[in-house]
């Protein structure tokens, strides 16, 4: 009886403010499609950082007769010298962060070149050119550093190189996106929370007479916020479904239909990903909109 | 069944009081009259008792309750056992007369069937029985005021404030409500009225409470309505009107 009751005031209230209970639901529809937009970047980073950066080696590049390093005084790396990395790298201090290493001499190096690069240049290189390397694999990327510094300098190495800095401008700029992403979502649920708490108080006062009623004879203040919170949780929540939609029609259609052809070499997020965004975007749109239309409506409660 | 201690109210912004140390005492089954100009506190007083404003001083009891102690939240339970009745009957326009009544039950999460069983005997009450599906707007003045009524005591309250519930209708028909409202006192319930008809008050030889300026000047059983001159308010629109 009362569930029946409570559901006629919601309908009656969606039916009276039409025009916006529609602003509603398209302002929270935008705001939420922000923000799966900035969720699924960030879920996007970390996909390619966990991809790029488990293959991402540090290069440790010994000196060659060509090498302009000072301390390479224009001479190849000693035997003793390269000895003398390995030892290093097997050292007890840095045993225990490397995964793995492996050695590449000259002839390897050269290869590697004439297979990526252009090979009219390749005339000009010789395999003495290219620095002998040693390719290390760390167990946590991050703490390249150590590594770095420890062979920075050591006789015969020319330089150490952590590849990841290589990958850290695109990094850089995807995050600039989704950080603008998440901004705009602010702004925009500032404007959805704002615009739902004008809508119930509309809506409350084009019912203020039965609001004055149901005080008066002793509704119970639960029994007089539930419809316009409904009201206002029907409204964001239609928003939420719409924001869903688009957000797993854009990975569907978008990441998954073109940039995953275009660049397949990329992993890109998947539908798995934005079926998890779904609720919390769900989530997020029930929360905000039943705060607001409580805080809206709780100055007609005032007994 | 009520009792007024020491009673102030003091508006925010004003410095005369709308109550002024009101001492009072009302009995179960009572019918009061509650006379004095506009502006005299008689609203006041019925809005302090319905706790929609709290006392700046002193405690109200009503129905055994500490009124100022009640907590917001125990004030829609209280209000149950109050029935109000208003000048301008406050139907709401768009429900049928049967359906204005059984919203106050509706809203305070009563049966279906009680409703069906309810309403039509306190329409037929307030001889209303023919006109439950019509609109407020298709009634006298008199009848919608007997609706009002009706929606005030069907929960069968134990006191009914009404707050100049003639103010708006001609002397036969006020004849009528009265009649009603005296029924209704002898079926045990108190009923206490704020009015300025004279013909009414002193027909009907009830207790009557004089207010001027906020305090108590007359309470006499079986009075009349003596006042001769209307008093000049100084503070006019203290917002003390219901």
């Amino acid at each position: 009886m009362r569930f029946g009751l409570i559901m006629s005031e919601v309908g009656q209230g969606l039916r009276r403010n039409f025009s916006m209970v529609v602003s509603v639901v398209l302002v929270t529809f935008i705001s939420l499609t922000f923000v799966g937009a900035a969720i699924l970047l960030q879920m996007q980073i970390n996909e390619m950082k966990g991809y790029w950066y488990d293959r991402a080696q540090v290069a440790v590049y010994l000196c060659t007769d060509t090498a302009l390093a000072a301390h390479c005084n224009m001479t190849e790396a000693t035997e003793e010298q390269k000895a003398n990395v390995a030892a290093i790298l097997d050292s007890p201090e840095l045993a225990p962060l490397i995964n793995a290493y492996e050695f590449e001499n000259h002839e390897e190096a050269y290869e590697k070149y004439v297979d990526f690069a252009d090979t009219s240049e390749g005339d000009y290189i010789t395999p003495e050119m290219l620095p002998e390397t040693y390719w290390v694999n760390m167990v946590d990327p991050s703490q390249s550093d150590v590594l770095i510094e420890t062979l920075s300098g050591t006789p015969g190495v020319d330089e150490v190189a952590d590849q990841r800095k290589y990958l850290d401008p695109i990094f850089d700029a995807l995050n600039a996106a989704s950080y603008t992403a998440i901004g705009i979502a602010a702004l925009m649920l500032v404007a959805a929370v704002l615009l739902i708490a004008t809508t119930i108080r509309l809506s409350a006062f084009s019912r203020r007479r039965e609001l004055g009623i149901m005080r008066l004879v002793g509704a119970s203040n639960r029994f007089i916020q539930t419809p316009f919170v409904l009201e206002g949780v029907i409204a964001a929540v239609i928003g939420a479904v719409l924001a869903g939609g688009a957000t797993v029609a854009v990975v569907h259609f978008f990441v998954q239909g073109y940039l995953a052809e275009l660049m397949a070499s990329t992993s890109f997020v998947g539908l798995t990903e934005a079926l998890i965004v779904v609720p919390v975007l769900l989530a997020v749109g029930i929360l905000l909109a039943a705060l607001s239309a409580n805080v809206a409506i709780s100055r007609y409660l005032k007994v | 069944m009520i009792r007024f201690d020491q009673v102030t109210k003091l508006y925010a912004g004003t410095t005369r009081p709308a109550l002024n140390s009101v001492d009072l005492e009302i009995l179960r089954g009572e019918f009061v009259f509650l006379v004095g100009a506009s502006g005299s506190g008689k609203s006041s007083f019925l809005r302090l008792i319905l706790k929609e404003e709290n006392p700046t001083k002193g405690e109200i009891h009503v129905l055994g309750q500490n009124v100022g102690r009640l907590s917001s939240r125990k004030v829609p339970y209280f209000r149950r056992n109050l029935g109000v009745v208003f000048q301008d009957f406050r139907l709401l326009p768009q429900k049928s007369v049967f359906d204005n009544v059984a919203f106050t039950l509706q809203v305070i999460g009563k049966s279906k069937g009680f409703i069906q069983e309810a309403v039509p005997d306190v329409l037929k009450m307030v001889g209303l029985a023919g006109k439950a599906s019509r609109f407020p707007h298709e009634l006298s003045g008199g009848e919608q005021q007997r609706v009002a009524i009706a929606r005030a005591i069907v929960n069968r309250p134990a006191l009914l404030l009404a707050d100049e519930p003639t103010g708006n209708l001609d002397p036969a028909t006020s004849a009528g409500i009265m009649t009603l409202l005296e029924r209704i006192s002898q079926s045990g319930t108190t009923v206490i009225m704020a009015t300025h008809d004279a013909g009414i008050v002193d027909q009907m030889k009830r207790r009557v409470i004089e207010l001027v300026a906020g305090q108590i000047v007359r309470d006499e059983r079986q009075g009349g309505y003596l006042t001769q001159a209307i008093p000049v308010q100084q503070g006019f629109g203290t917002g003390a009107e219901l």
